[in-house]
């Protein structure tokens, strides 16, 4: 006689797909409540909508946009690698090895909840005006987050997948590159989003304080010339690019949505 | 304490002495980098001397202010979002990319909504805490044990007793991170702000310092200000965990 | 079969594991001294108080833990320092992997022995079919109860066709009924693969209705105190419960368990003591 154990398996329902139409409406919402604040506080305080749109389109068809914007990428992508890699090294070690751990876990914390804002001038002096310091600005935003996430990953792997993977007889690079990766992946991609904005955020600000180019300093200089429509436009331009990131990442892994 | 608290406190000693050394044996320009030791005596000069300590109760002030208004405002929102799940659900990729923009940007238009006066700043501080505040309360209520709603419900409790007795403390913890990340993130608005375009408060003084070479008054500006965060950080931090340990949230 | 013929399929001898001392305790005499010896294609289980060192047990049998002292062997070979070949470990953990589907947890140890993928299709989907899981194939381990995440690990150790399988109470987390079921399957795993069984439970009923034979351990250090045997037919299935048989084994069991729990409990009870 065999036993059949039929259950019905409580498979979790997918997304609803009213979440898109709720994004519109969302959107809707935000624009007509953008278009209010227009009207109520004056076009010189805040830029209507389709105002904001027109001139993000004319200052990135100006000559000079393409100059500023690769002159950012370019320091961004710098900035992004070491912020992304140094800050996985780093809290890939100190994941794995407890004491070190231990040791340098609340070091970490408390120099992350020290405002960097304090230490711009400092950045400043020891790099000089210029890319340098641009990068630097960039990579300390975004490197002690991007660790933070990347050990607790490691100290997130369960014991029992990794003596199941010994019982299969799995070599220890077996076991690193079929185990340990895809179990700490999740929680190092989201440390990944998070060190996105922050380092773009750090960028942006060493533009602002160290640079004669970039898309901060077209920031600066607006905010100086209180050129209330540049700073929407180029602020829209960085929600937009930032949003895009963090939902191109968070495609990256299809599979992570169905895990949890 | 700890083996791993005294090699830490041994790595930071080193630290600070390395740099010490380094920048008495001239191996560090004194225009970049002061001894730390001078750092010290520039911070103590300046409290003594009494002459920023208007701009130090201004930055305070201002400070204090955006957290008030910044928990207040951050645990409705968060609420909100909680007894919205469709909006939240929407939400979701914009709170991701909040934190990308450097919001004191925005800073000319308060000063036109405001006026020329401290109100900018703290709404600067605000908007950048009040995100942060919202997240955290919005995951405290969610990790709140539906047994516990049920419990409130089986007590025949109304709605406004069970948030009081049985949500917020239930809560509590989350919040209490939120308050903490509000009040590092005001601190960071209202700096930031002062740096960039104001006339007063400790943000201005240090830029102003910083563009007259001043290191003495900027690293002892700088030293104060970290010490204050940090000394107001650690005490948060260990009354947060001893928050977490009792309720066995480690 | 010719059981009597072949030696022990695998063998333990003087097996004691002691964890050194670490900062602020001292060391700890988990296990043994423990002989024992398993008859090839028997069912075996090990009943014994908490803390007695079965886990342990299971762990230096297998491979997954090295013993302070002692030998223990498998297929006329001594084990020592990696799992050998042709054992299967089941845990008490759910063991399986998130990040895979259902199809993919089951392949995952063939595949990482480099056997030929057709040779992992067909028994992956023997497997699956086996254990009732093959219409779930492309869900993922979030997706399942606790017992379906059972099965399958069960299922991703059944392909690799074990000669030997440790089980370290896979029920514990289920419910009663669903034990009960689970115990028919693991009975027609046994006589349909012909392996050697070792099965660690705290659930006596569970060991007298599978078992063959049944070690009681003592409490900590843990060593066999009793070897109950149940005489049971090779084709038994949960239904002995109604026999007159299985009531004295169980009593049994309990007689001599009894004592030794509660040596464990006041154990227990002495250290938070402290």
């Amino acid at each position: 006689m065999t036993v059949t154990l039929d259950k019905p398996a409580r498979i979790r329902p997918r997304l609803p797909h009213s979440v898109g139409l709720d994004r519109l409406l969302l959107f809707l919402a935000v624009l007509l409540f953008w278009q209010a604040l227009t009207w109520i506080a004056g076009p010189e305080v805040i830029t209507s909508p389709f105002a904001t749109v027109r001139k993000l389109a004319a200052i990135i068809t100006a000559s000079d946009f393409g100059g500023h914007a690769s002159e950012t990428g370019r320091a961004f992508a710098a900035a992004l690698i070491i912020s992304l890699m140094g800050g996985l090294v780093v809290g890939l070690v100190l994941g794995s090895r407890r004491l070190a751990g231990e040791v340098a876990e609340p070091l970490l914390v408390a120099l992350y909840s020290i405002p960097k804002i304090t230490l711009y001038p400092v950045i400043l002096l020891l790099f000089g005006l210029g890319v340098s310091a641009k990068i630097a600005f960039g990579a300390i935003h975004g490197i002690i987050p991007v660790a933070l996430f990347a050990m607790n990953a490691v100290r997130n792997i369960r014991g029992v997948h990794v003596r199941a993977a010994r019982a299969m007889r799995l070599t220890p690079f077996q076991i690193a590159t079929y185990v340990l990766v895809p179990a700490t992946l999740p929680e190092i991609v989201a440390g990944f989003r998070v060190g996105f904005a922050l380092t773009l955020l750090g960028t942006l600000i060493g533009e602002m304080f160290a640079s004669q180019r970039g898309i901060g300093y077209m920031l600066i200089q607006a905010m100086e010339t209180n050129d209330t429509g540049t700073i929407m436009a180029l602020a829209l331009l960085l929600v937009t690019i930032a949003t895009a990131a963090s939902w191109a990442l968070l495609r990256f892994d299809p599979s992570l949505h169905k895990q949890h | 304490m700890s083996r791993a608290g005294i090699i830490r406190l041994l790595v930071v000693a080193v630290a600070l002495f390395g740099l010490e050394v380094a920048c008495r044996a001239g191996l560090i320009d004194p225009i970049t980098i002061i001894p730390p030791s001078a750092m010290t005596a520039g911070a103590w000069n300046l409290l003594v001397s009494g002459r920023y300590t208007q701009d130090i109760l201004l930055t305070l002030g201002s400070v204090g202010l955006a957290a008030v208004l910044g928990i207040v405002g951050g645990f409705g929102l968060g609420y909100a979002l909680f007894r919205l799940p469709r909006l939240r659900r929407a939400l979701d990729p914009l709170l991701a990319s909040y934190y990308a923009i450097p919001t004191f940007i925005f800073y000319p238009l308060f000063i036109v909504l405001f006026g020329l006066n401290r109100l900018p700043l703290v709404a600067i501080g605000f908007i950048f805490a009040v995100v942060a505040m919202a997240i955290n309360t919005l995951t405290g209520f969610e990790r709140v044990p539906p047994v516990l709603r049920r419990t409130a419900r089986a007590l025949r409790l109304t709605e406004p007793a069970t948030l009081v007795q049985i949500t917020m403390p239930a809560c509590a913890p989350y919040l209490l991170t939120g308050a903490k990340l509000v009040i590092a993130y005001s601190f960071i608005g209202v700096i930031a702000g002062e740096f960039v375009l104001s006339g007063d408060g400790v943000g201005h003084q240090i830029a102003f310092a910083y563009n007259n070479f001043d290191n003495p008054t900027m690293y002892g500006l700088m030293l104060l200000l970290i010490g204050f965060v940090s000394a107001f950080n650690m005490l948060l931090f260990a009354w947060e965990r001893r928050f977490y340990r009792r309720r066995g949230l480690t | 079969m010719g059981v009597a013929a072949m030696g022990p399929h695998a063998s333990l001898r003087g097996v004691t594991r002691i964890y050194p001392a670490v900062e602020d305790h001292s060391a700890v005499h988990a296990l043994g001294p423990v002989d024992l010896d398993l008859r090839p294609g028997e069912f075996f289980s090990v009943v014994g108080p908490s803390g007695c060192g079965k886990s342990t047990l299971l762990d230096v049998l297998a491979g997954l833990a090295p013993a302070s002292a002692g030998t223990i062997a498998f297929e006329g070979r001594t084990v020592a320092g990696q799992v050998p070949e042709g054992i299967g470990v089941v845990f008490q953990e759910d063991a399986s992997f998130p990040w895979l589907t259902v199809w993919d947890n089951a392949a995952f140890a063939l595949r990482r022995a480099a056997v030929a993928e057709s040779v992992v299709r067909e028994r992956v989907d023997h497997a699956l079919s086996f254990i009732g899981l093959a219409d779930f194939s492309s869900a993922y381990p979030a997706q399942l109860s606790g017992g379906m995440r059972q099965r399958l690990c069960i299922a991703r150790t059944l392909v690799t066709r074990p000669r030997l399988l440790l089980l370290d109470e896979p029920f514990g987390a289920l419910d009663q009924q669903t034990r009960l079921l689970m115990g028919d399957e693991l009975l027609r795993i046994w006589r349909e693969t012909g392996a050697t069984i070792f099965l660690i439970t705290h659930a006596l009923d569970e060991a007298a209705m599978l078992s063959d034979r049944v070690g009681v351990m003592s409490a900590r250090p843990g060593h066999l105190i009793e070897i109950v045997e149940t005489h049971w037919p090779r084709d038994r299935d949960s239904t002995i419960v109604s026999r007159p048989e299985f009531g004295e084994v169980t009593g049994r069991l309990w007689e001599r368990l009894r004592g030794e729990s509660l040596k464990a409990l006041e154990l227990t009870g002495a250290r938070r003591g402290r």
